[in-house]
């Protein structure tokens, strides 16, 4: 009973929406700091964890924008359950270089990979329900749901990602000066 | 007789008749942060980085006169807030894919938002739509990434005297465009050899085939932050004379 009540695990849930998972593989770029960073934080719903849906959470860490309706329904998912969410690399800051999709038709672009492209031969666009449907634009990740905070760059390095969330944890106002911040 | 000068963030600079804020403060390398202002052309004010407080009002530096005795400030955290703000509003209007831009880390628009640690465009995205010129055999314009400085425009028509550049349109829809009856780069007599080809802060007069040529860690503002690069010269500068 009167034993020193243990600070409790913060929970970090990651996730990656229109992204390619290189912010992930920047995260894991702090290599060994991850089994520190394991001393104060447990994983919830993220790539590196098979829980399939997010459940309350301190953080979430989101990279990508937003392209389809999956997207929208996960990103929700996760900002109902993080109590602070954080967008992380330039596509979910700003869409990213998906997001030079954005001045093509759709219709033409699925037309042309799924259709007409080269070396497709009896080629249909997928129509399966089990699919979601691609949204017209890419989106950054603020237009849907509220963000707290924004950790740029393509990926940002892992550096940058450590001192961001030691900066969190710490309970200091997160920055990145020079050369840590940068957009590419 | 002394010398006039203008008390900048309480350090007194001096200054010739004639000079504005940002020409003095420019002299003792003293930065103000500023995209469409260049020495070498008339200032226009409009990009509004500049903007500081002389004797309490928000003015251009790049186009008051300095005046002796006059108390402005520029490097706080008010005027910052407020170039952070036009900073985010030149990111949203335009497509900065800073990723695979050339220009990344060479370029003034991303310098002055690491340097005023702008960590998010805020704003919703404008996404423009506006096809690149690439008729020109050596020069590849993506207009996309225009900040509207005209900085080009001055420089082609008040230097190399061709007048390649103009803006056209009003409010949001006012673009780049180029002064030939096509509309075309390739139709008009536009060469890498002018003034107007290495003036755009941005990404977008770019010569064709050497993008990507210095390595990451050695570009323009990988090495030093800009303001650092200004103060730097003034420290060297100091050490000379002594």
């Amino acid at each position: 009973m009167n034993a020193v009540p243990q600070s409790r695990k913060l929970r970090l849930a990651t996730t990656s929406l229109a992204g390619c998972f290189g912010c992930h593989m920047a995260f894991l770029d702090i290599d060994e700091r991850l089994l520190e960073l394991l001393e104060r934080v447990e994983f919830d719903r993220s790539p590196l964890t098979d829980i399939k849906t997010c459940g309350p959470c301190d953080i979430g860490l989101v990279e990508g924008g937003i392209c389809n309706a999956e997207n929208i329904h996960v990103l929700q998912e996760f900002r109902r359950n993080c109590k602070v969410l954080i967008a992380i690399g330039a596509c979910a800051v700003n869409g990213g270089l998906p997001a030079q999709r954005n001045h093509l038709d759709l219709g033409r672009c699925l037309q042309e990979v799924y259709l007409t492209g080269p070396g497709i031969v009896n080629g249909q666009v997928p129509n399966d329900p089990e699919l979601p449907l691609p949204l017209d634009k890419v989106h950054p990740i603020h237009e849907i749901v509220r963000i707290d905070y924004f950790i740029p760059g393509c990926p940002p390095s892992g550096d940058a990602i450590w001192k961001f969330l030691t900066d969190l944890l710490d309970g200091r106002t997160p920055r990145l000066g020079h050369p840590l911040l940068h957009f590419d | 007789m002394n010398q006039p000068s203008i008390l900048l963030d309480g350090l007194p600079v001096p200054f010739v008749d004639g000079q504005t804020i940002m020409d003095a403060a420019m002299a003792a390398d003293i930065f103000i942060p500023h995209l469409c202002h260049h020495p070498e052309f008339k200032p226009q004010g409009s990009c509004k980085l500049c903007t500081v407080k002389a004797n309490g009002r928000y003015v251009s530096a790049c186009t008051l006169p300095a005046r002796d005795g006059m108390e402005v400030e520029n490097n706080s955290p008010d005027l910052n807030d407020k170039r952070r703000t036009l900073l985010q509003m030149l990111f949203v209007e335009g497509n900065h894919f800073c990723p695979s831009c050339e220009k990344s880390g060479n370029c003034m628009l991303q310098a002055l938002a690491y340097e005023l640690e702008m960590l998010s465009p805020h704003f919703d995205q404008f996404y423009p739509n506006r096809p690149v010129d690439a008729s020109h055999p050596e020069v590849l314009l993506d207009f996309n990434r225009c900040i509207l400085c005209e900085l080009c425009v001055r420089a082609s028509r008040d230097l190399d005297g061709k007048s390649v550049f103009s803006l056209s349109g009003r409010g949001i829809t006012k673009h780049l465009i180029v002064n030939a009856e096509s509309g075309r780069l390739a139709d008009t007599d536009f060469s890498w050899a002018d003034t107007a080809a290495h003036v755009c802060p941005v990404g977008v007069i770019l010569k064709k085939r050497s993008g990507f040529a210095v390595p990451i860690g050695k570009r323009r503002y990988d090495v030093e932050p800009i303001a650092r690069q200004v103060e730097r010269l003034a420290a060297r500068r100091a050490d000379e004379e002594s």
